[in-house]
């Protein structure tokens, strides 16, 4: 069954839209977005990273993303520039470096367009195997530390007062944000990962009153998403990332009738 | 003063400086089990930063804090809540701790907003989030409040209820409070320390020491030391609406 390049496309997905879910709430409720963009794009250069040193791409990946963040928060730390300037600052740097080295590369074949919005054809078993054994472990970690995470979500402050060490659970969600990174790049390419982590979590948000329910509905649209879009991919021969994100847009935009409807019930 | 298990957090000189301004420097104190230690001061006098030093969210501190418990109730002063999370009030209840559902129902109803359990706490008036922060930081039955000023935007009458909840809080529970409030009526009948803040600490001592220091009588008037001193014999008078103070 695994030799169907489209099954396994279709289970690495869905593996990975359980995990984006949850984060993707995280990254809405804290205002990561970009700081998730800034992460994807680093990315590409742990993907040269990996050709060169025939490393596996999701560890390489991972390894560059969170040194990433690493050096961000030391900017942050050093500097007096806004927090935007360094994301950009990082994002674009650590995406051109990566690009240069490509062009050094020249005995190594690179599918661009692969890496910036994902390839179905290339889901190999390993990447099966890095999707379903990495996924569940950052889940498990999730939830291990949601409760400080979530509470200094809500105030830092009262998560700190009341001992719940909310700097150790920024810390290791930002790590965390790598992991997804890393384990998702091939299936949905480095420049619509963001957009599986806030889509889906942002279609939630308009249906949902509560945050255990808006974690639920962002795992169920991710699910819905990635399987409305391979199966478009493989009917109109469109790369798979762009078509899983374009699903769950089109999610999205049904969520908002909901919105709608409820505007109008309170009227 | 003993020293005993009975201190749930000692502040020995501490201070915080803010770049090369100092909050507040210099502050000892020590809040025990059944007792309410309250901060009085002019505004900027350093009330929040002490009582933030105390609980630990200030980590860059002059000066030594010791905190022997964990489980703490905080309701600070500001709190700004991102409305980016759907948020219902039994949902917060649970922030820092899981608790049994009638826990969360008898706090709430303590504080006198039960009905709005269900509610998104975006849709909550002043007043009412203030009752819903009262409500969670008791509801976890800690062995230390910190309250800042607890009752701001409650309605007249809710804030006396709420006072009167508070202290008989602190006996149920016997746990200690650190207690942060301009109404010097209210509160100071039920304090058993005063530390009179200005930066430093001006004065301290029961209700009685504080009001017949002279540190504090230069800095909230002649005024406000007779509202204290008042409380030495307070069971000949009584409170009107207005909160003026009426002999028998």
């Amino acid at each position: 069954m695994l030799d169907d390049f489209f099954i396994r496309a279709l289970i690495a997905g869905l593996g990975i839209a359980i995990v984006t879910g949850p984060l993707g709430c995280f990254v809405i409720w804290r205002r990561l977005s970009y700081f998730g963009d800034t992460l994807a794009h680093s990315a590409l250069l742990g993907v040269t990273l990996a050709y060169t040193l025939e490393f596996n791409i999701a560890f390489s990946v991972f390894i560059i993303s969170s040194l990433i963040a690493l050096i961000l928060i030391q900017l942050q730390k050093r500097t007096n520039l806004p927090g935007d300037a360094l994301l950009g600052l990082l994002a674009h740097s650590s995406l051109a470096v990566g690009l240069v080295v490509i062009g050094f590369l020249t005995f190594i074949r690179f599918d661009i367009m692969g890496l910036l919005f994902g390839d179905i054809l290339a889901v190999t078993v390993d990447d099966l195997l890095i999707v379903w054994i990495g996924g569940p472990l950052i889940l498990l970690i999730l939830k291990l530390i949601w409760k400080p995470l979530f509470a200094s979500t809500v105030n830092y402050e009262l998560a700190e007062a009341e001992g719940l060490n909310p700097d150790r659970a920024k810390a290791i969600f930002t790590i965390l944000m790598a992991g997804i990174i890393a384990i998702s790049i091939k299936m949905v390419g480095l420049l619509l990962i963001t957009g599986m982590l806030i889509i889906p979590a942002a279609m939630a948000r308009n249906i949902s009153s509560s945050p255990q329910g808006m974690v639920v509905y962002s795992i169920l649209g991710g699910l819905l998403s990635v399987i409305l879009g391979l199966f478009t991919s493989l009917e109109f021969n469109t790369s798979s990332g762009p078509s899983i994100i374009a699903a769950s847009l089109f999610l999205f935009i049904l969520s908002l009738l909901n919105i709608k409807q409820s505007i109008k019930l309170k009227n | 003063m003993t020293s005993n298990q009975n201190i749930l957090v000692k502040l020995n000189q501490a201070g915080f400086r803010l770049k090369n301004k100092w909050l507040v420097k210099g502050v000892s104190l020590q809040i025990e089990k059944g007792k309410i230690v309250t901060l009085i001061g002019p505004n900027g006098s350093g009330k929040t930063t002490t009582a933030k030093i105390a609980l630990g969210i200030y980590k860059k501190i002059d000066g030594e804090v010791e905190k022997f418990t964990n489980k703490v109730g905080y309701v600070p002063q500001k709190i700004s809540i991102d409305w980016t999370l759907p948020l219902r009030v039994k949902d917060f209840m649970v922030l820092t701790e899981n608790l049994k559902d009638e826990d969360i129902n008898e706090a709430l109803s303590l504080t006198g907003v039960i009905q709005l359990k269900n509610k998104n706490l975006g849709d909550l008036s002043g007043g009412e989030f203030q009752r819903v922060l009262i409500a969670r930081a008791i509801s976890k039955k800690p062995n230390l409040l910190v309250l800042d000023e607890p009752v701001q935007g409650v309605d007249f009458t809710g804030e006396i209820a709420l006072y009167k909840l508070i202290k008989k809080i602190t006996d149920e529970l016997n746990c200690g409070i650190l207690l942060i409030s301009h109404d010097l009526h209210t509160v100071m009948s039920a304090t058993d320390h005063v530390v009179c803040l200005n930066g430093h600490v001006c004065c301290s001592g029961s209700p009685m020491d504080v009001a017949k220091n002279n540190e504090y009588k230069a800095l909230f008037g002649e005024q406000a030391s007779q509202i204290l001193s008042r409380y030495e014999h307070r069971h000949d008078h009584i409170h009107t609406n207005e909160g003026e103070i009426k002999k028998n």
